[in-house]
């Protein structure tokens, strides 16, 4: 199982990768004992993006679809919360309104899925198809102020949004500040590993041949939609994560954050990333949510200009991603060091004297 | 015994039959080659077969099993296996990676690995074998499509002119390759234009003209035929 972890389907791999990956792990869980809890907060909820980030790099990625429903299944999981949370009384029913909700949204997902993948829509389609029902979810929420959109005593609220619902609560004990950064980091790690280890296994091997050859995958006898479905379920399960996570945080959702622009970003913050690798989505997304909500605090209008420009640099001049590209970098150099520190040992040991006689 | 039996099958793209009310048995055990000029419908009929194209009419069986309307990937698991004319192969993957898929669904572990290697090494891919497939020469990337339509292990191997790009050193290997897996007991079923690769591998011939089936035969018979050696071959290659 655990040599799933280092597959070829993800470029960190080895003693060095891991041990940074517990160098930045250690330090993520030591960082609330020396921060304020306003940027612990800030942290978790950069965190909750991650989830819908690693969920399209699946998708795009490695199976080849380009969803821009990502916010679509957000919404159906955030207001699946909300509805849930508020409807089943709040206290620790929130964890079962939790993960309700994400199950709603696989279901959401496995029925869009089916049609599309079965009816044979692929490529720029696939998007256009996810776009439309993501901008149709937008536009219906955004109507639903009037005092007849409710279920149970949930009201939708339209564009004023939903508001009212407990956050995660186990007990009497609330999941929010610290609590709620340690629940992100945990989740992180398990979907991460989780994610590495299913693209690295044999499931992992057709999705990425899938996206390859989709014809020569089925001639080699595997029914590449069950793949496909299985890909976009999973994908789209992520984002729900993220949105039952997100209006959990905030005790709020509005259509705002399933409509257009919002639908953008995980396009930005995976293709800026590189949609290849897990890892350089996870790093590149952080970074990405990090910067935006910096520059957010003085213009909001300037960090989507400049989500803009860097969606515009990428595709002009690192389609497979910076920070894949400058990871592919760092592993080249290091490959060339060892290469070169470990020649004249080679050479003793015998190894490279074949070469020479 | 007939492994398959394609009966009356038609194809027709709008106003163009392409293959019309063709009836053709491959025996088990045998190389049975499909020949004919360009727009006789010999990539069509193998479409058809393989289940790329449904048919406008007609019925396709495979070991006495009706597989008219199933898809390819079906077709795979009744123990078909395919390769097209064009290479196909997981460009952006390793060679490697591209066997290890073929093969994953009917071995694991060790097994696996021993395979891999066997195969590697039979289609002279081994020191290519970190390559993405892409950068492999155009008879390499053939070599590997064909490598993992064997991996699969079928009863019946079909090739869409699996020689082209080959040099003719290539031509002869897979050839004899073709033949060696043969007495095994899998059928072939190949589409070609090379004759002297015909003549090395088959055992019965069919030819298609116009969507028809024209003459069908042992090669001998094929080769004496006047009007098949008039028309399509070439009396140079028929004497």
């Amino acid at each position: 199982m655990l040599k799933l972890l280092d597959g070829p389907q993800t470029l960190g791999r080895g003693k060095i990768f891991w041990s940074c990956f517990l160098a930045v792990l250690a330090g993520a869980l030591i960082y609330p004992l020396f921060a304020d809890s306003y940027d612990v907060g800030n942290f978790a909820y950069f965190l909750i993006w991650i989830f819908m980030a690693l969920g399209l790099c699946l998708m795009w990625g490695y199976g080849g679809m380009l969803s821009f429903g990502q916010t679509f299944f957000f919404g159906i999981a955030g207001y699946g919360y909300g509805v849930l949370a508020i409807n089943m009384g709040g206290g620790t029913a929130t964890v079962a309104a939790l993960v309700l909700s994400v199950v709603i949204a696989m279901i959401a997902a496995g029925i869009l899925g089916y049609f599309m993948i079965w009816g044979g829509i692929s490529g720029i389609f696939f998007g256009i198809v996810t776009l439309s029902a993501t901008l149709v979810l937008a536009f219906f929420l955004g109507q639903t102020a009037g005092p007849e959109w409710h279920i149970g005593p949930a009201r939708l609220n339209g564009f004023n949004g939903m508001k009212g619902m407990d956050p995660l609560t186990v007990g009497s004990f609330d999941i929010e500040g610290s609590a709620l950064y340690y629940l992100m980091i945990a989740l992180i790690v398990i979907v991460y590993i989780a994610l590495r280890m299913l693209v690295n296994s044999s499931v992992g091997n057709v999705i990425v041949a899938t996206r390859e050859n989709p014809q020569r995958a089925e001639m080699l006898g595997y029914d590449v939609r069950k793949y496909q479905l299985l890909t976009f379920v999973i994908g789209s399960g992520l984002a729900g994560l993220s949105g039952a996570l997100y209006t959990s945080w905030g005790q709020f959702i509005t259509p705002s954050s399933i409509g257009l622009p919002a639908a953008a970003m995980p396009i930005v913050w995976v293709a800026f990333s590189g949609r290849n690798d897990l890892t350089a989505t996870l790093v590149g997304s952080f970074l990405l949510l990090f910067g935006f909500q910096t520059i957010t605090v003085y213009s909001q209008q300037a960090a989507l200009v400049l989500m803009g420009v860097l969606l515009l640099a990428t595709v002009m001049l690192a389609p497979q991603g910076f920070v894949l590209g400058i990871g592919k970098l760092v592993v080249d150099w290091w490959t060339r060091r060892r290469r070169r520190d470990e020649g004249p040992a080679l050479a003793d040991t015998g190894r490279l004297q074949s070469d020479e006689t | 015994m007939a492994l398959v039996d394609v009966r009356g099958v038609s194809k027709r793209f709008g106003g163009l039959t392409a293959v019309s009310d063709v009836d053709l048995t491959v025996n088990a055990g045998e190389v049975h080659c499909l020949i004919g000029p360009n727009g006789a419908g010999k990539s069509t009929l193998f479409k058809l077969i393989v289940g790329l194209y449904p048919p406008t009419s007609g019925s396709i069986l495979f070991d006495s099993t009706d597989i008219t309307t199933e898809r390819p990937f079906a077709r795979v698991q009744r123990g078909m296996s395919i390769k097209m004319q064009a290479p196909s192969v997981f460009k952006e993957l390793p060679v490697r990676q591209n066997i290890q898929i073929a093969l994953q669904e009917r071995l694991s572990g060790a097994e696996c690995a021993a395979e891999e290697e066997r195969l590697l090494t039979l289609l002279n891919l081994a020191e290519d074998s970190g390559k993405l497939a892409g950068a492999l020469s155009h008879g390499q990337q053939q070599w590997l499509e064909i490598g993992m339509a064997l991996a699969l292990q079928p009863q019946l191997l079909l090739l869409d002119e699996p020689t082209a790009g080959m040099s003719p050193e290539e031509t002869y290997k897979t050839g004899e390759l073709i033949k060696s897996f043969n007495a095994e007991g899998m059928t072939v079923l190949v589409v070609e234009h090379d004759m002297a690769f015909v003549r090395q591998v088959a055992q019965r011939v069919t030819v298609l003209h116009l969507g028809k089936i024209f003459a069908r035969g042992s090669l001998e018979a094929i080769l004496e035929d006047e009007k098949v050696a008039e028309i399509y071959l070439g009396k140079t290659h028929a004497h």
